[in-house]
């Protein structure tokens, strides 16, 4: 409804736009169509704001009403079937609900099915009145010297604006309340013993008030987190997307490439639970079958190894799609020159496109390290939830986001340290990607520089 | 058909092409061409935007290979051996004819490296001693070394385009060519830095064949001993370049350096 009514004034200041420009003979400061965007937007954004600000504030007015009428007189005193009653004549009385068989209710019905309507009414009934005041008002504006251009351009920019703010104050809100719950566990755990502690077992069950700050050893985790997500998803990811990439950008025919590089970017869209299955049924089971062929006896089913694997083939997409952008990004000219030295293509690669391109793989592998370890699920198909620090890939290891994830849903209550140790946790792993991330930008910036 | 002037006396050529073709795809940009290109001399080949110049400087190293749709059909030999055959390395081609672009391309590593790079991909030096001495000698030729002596580790790209320039031509003759085939050098540099290379031209070219595509009729004519005019893919007309000059035989040659057109 408001986008019509935003339409009329649109189509109205427009035609009436082109009006002036054919009877004044002259030329607008602005385009007709500017003048109609002005007006429809005049009456789009303070009508828009207004049906938000009803939709919150009416509901409070019905019942209000409601309870002013007689009949709420009948209700019962106690708090929750008063709220019960108010609720079931409510969906009643908008459709919601065929009918209530709860007594309280009934005599509800009607007084709830007025004042819904009425002010359903008086809201479409302000809509439209404010819509045509601030129509009227900027019809009016609508002028051949009006400069409508420029204040629709305001417009946009500030719609641009909120819009990027709604991203920065959400990342805000969620870093300040991961900040507040962070210190409430630190006022039950020492930041020393959760930091540098070697052993993580929080016992969700144990006394609250009094927790065993040894159970607490964060390093577990972050080892864990740094083994699978680091070192073998690294180990995987960084030579295969590289190769491809050189492969991609240097060797491969230009049909092929069209192909081949969607195909890998998808590789990237595969949903993480998918992997999960991919490792735990298949290479997890592969890899203690080879563990146990060369006589390694106790290999366990979950294992880092298979977690990091798994990891790393999910997270070439991104080292390979940003060092394919790199190396394709090294002017030709660097590589004709290379070439016309008597330099192969592969000395080439090696010794002038690799190193050009450096910055912007280190920014692709740092972003993936980053994604690798955020991730949650192959690891917990995979890896298992048992904190194990141990040097040996073999054996089964848990990373921090699973165990955000099994302190959330644990048995403890939201105010135990065992639940809140996940904040930290949380905070924690923020810092490390957000610093990561920082790193990153700064190379890849750096890399933009030295180009232009 | 190409017309050679009477009076250009006969050398032994340190280049030659006999019959050469070069297509892109189907489009034939170079036909039938067929040049002498001396040992020792400069030579310059001039002519309108788009008729071939780059193309057949190109083939002269094979850097023609390196775009799938061209293809070149004749004969080139340097020092009587033909370079398209198979037994020609095609690295070896290169490092012995080397090559200068029209825009400053020197890598993103340091002066020195910049250098030092053609040694090191072909092992042209015992130990690192010689390697100095070889990225010394050559900043020196390339009348670059006063400048730059002080910061040979910084990098290649923070010089300033005519210092990048005369980098990359001391580039191309750390691995000591035998033929330097120079595309517009000079085009992407103001009048000062201009006379420097051309300076840098002339002393070359007492060590190696050069061979100079230039938009400039008076660079032709200060830089270069020959001149071969290009017009739409072939050699209308080649001789001295003081004949070329001072009296053109063909009618399009008149046209063009007197700046009809092109
Ligand atoms: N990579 C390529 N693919 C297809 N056609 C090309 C390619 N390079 C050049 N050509 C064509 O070949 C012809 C000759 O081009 P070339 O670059 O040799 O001209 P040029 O004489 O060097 O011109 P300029 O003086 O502008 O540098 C032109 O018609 C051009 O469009
Ligand atoms: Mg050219």
């Amino acid at each position: 409804m408001v986008l019509g009514l935003a339409l009329a004034g649109w189509l109205s200041a427009r035609s009436r736009a082109w009006a002036l420009r054919a009877n004044s003979g002259s030329r607008l400061a602005s385009l007709p169509n500017y003048h109609g965007w002005y007006v429809g937007l005049w009456i789009f954004v303070p009508t828009i704001i207004f049906v938000f600000i009803w939709d919150a504030i009416s509901p409070n007015l019905v019942i209000q009403s409601v309870l002013a009428s007689p009949a709420a007189d009948g209700l019962p005193a106690i708090d929750s079937a008063r709220l019960d009653a108010l609720r079931e004549a409510r969906a009643v009385a908008s459709g919601a609900l065929a009918s209530t068989t709860n007594p309280d209710a009934l005599p509800m019905v009607a007084p709830f099915s007025d004042a819904l309507s009425q002010y359903r009414w008086i809201g479409i009934a302000l809509t439209v009145i404010i819509a045509g005041a601030a129509g009227a008002w900027s019809y009016l504006r609508v002028k051949p010297d009006f400069g409508a251009r420029t204040r629709v351009e305001r417009v946009i920019m500030a719609m641009l604006i909120l819009a990027s703010l709604v991203a920065v104050f959400s990342t805000f809100g969620i870093l300040a309340s991961l900040i507040f719950e962070t210190f409430r566990f630190f006022e039950m755990v020492s930041p020393i013993d959760f930091l540098f502690g070697t052993f993580w077992s929080p016992d969700p069950m144990a006394n609250p008030d009094n927790p065993d700050p040894t159970r607490y050893g964060a390093i577990p985790l972050f080892w864990g987190t740094l083994l699978i997500g680091a070192v073998i998803a690294m180990i995987v990811a960084i030579p295969v997307g590289m190769m491809s990439a050189i492969y991609l950008t240097q060797y491969a025919h230009p049909r092929f490439r069209a192909w081949a590089k969607p195909a890998l970017e998808i590789l990237a869209g595969v949903p993480t639970v998918v992997y999960g299955y991919f490792a735990a049924l298949t290479v997890a089971p592969m890899i203690r079958d080879i563990a146990m062929s060369v006589g390694i006896a106790n290999a366990s089913s979950e294992s880092a190894l298979a977690a990091g694997l798994v990891m790393g083939v999910m997270i070439i997409p991104f080292v390979s799609s940003m060092a394919d952008d790199s190396i394709a990004a090294v002017p030709q000219a660097m590589r004709d020159g290379s070439l016309a030295m008597g330099a192969t293509t592969s000395e080439t690669i090696k010794q002038v496109l690799v190193p050009a391109a450096l910055p912007g793989i280190v920014g692709g592998v740092m972003l993936a390290i980053s994604r690798a370890i955020g991730e949650t699920m192959i690891v917990v198909m995979a890896a298992s939830t048992a904190a194990n620090l141990s040097a040996n890939p073999l054996d089964s290891m848990t990373t921090v986001t699973v165990q955000i994830v099994a302190m959330l849903t644990g048995e403890g209550s939201f105010d135990h340290p065992a639940t809140l140790s996940a904040f930290a946790l949380g905070f924690i792993l923020f810092l490390v990607t957000l610093a990561l991330n920082f790193v990153a930008l700064s190379v890849v910036k750096r890399y933009r520089e030295a180009y232009e | 058909m190409t017309v050679i002037h009477p009076n250009l006396e006969a050398v032994d050529p340190k280049m030659s092409a006999e019959g050469v073709s070069v297509y892109y795809g189907d489009k034939q940009a170079i036909k039938d061409v067929s040049i002498a290109i001396p040992a020792k001399y400069v030579t310059a080949f001039i002519g309108p935007s788009g008729c071939g110049k780059s193309t057949f400087l190109r083939a002269l190293n094979r850097m023609n290979d390196t775009i799938p749709s061209a293809r070149v059909e004749g004969q080139i030999e340097l020092d009587g051996e033909d370079i398209y055959s198979n037994k020609m390395d095609v690295v070896q081609l290169r490092a012995r004819v080397g090559m200068v672009f029209q825009k400053p391309n020197p890598f993103p590593k340091s002066i020195y490296d910049n250098i030092a790079y053609g040694p090191r991909i072909h092992g042209i030096f015992e130990q690192k001693g010689d390697l100095d001495g070889i990225v010394e000698s050559s900043l020196r030729r390339a009348g670059l070394w006063d400048e730059v002596k002080d910061r040979l580790n910084d990098p290649g790209t923070a010089l300033s385009g005519g210092q990048q320039q005369r980098l990359c031509i001391a580039r191309a003759i750390a691995v000591d060519p035998e033929v330097i085939l120079m595309d517009e050098p000079c085009s992407a540099l103001d009048p000062i830095a201009t006379a420097k290379i051309e300076e840098l031209i002339a002393e070359l070219s007492s060590r190696y064949a050069i061979v100079i595509v230039t938009h400039s009729m008076q660079q032709a004519a200060r830089v270069s001993d020959r001149t071969a005019f290009f017009h739409l893919g072939e050699i209308v007309e080649y001789g001295r370049t003081s004949d070329i000059f001072t009296n053109p035989i063909e009618q399009r040659t008149k046209d063009y350096i007197t700046g009809r057109y092109g």
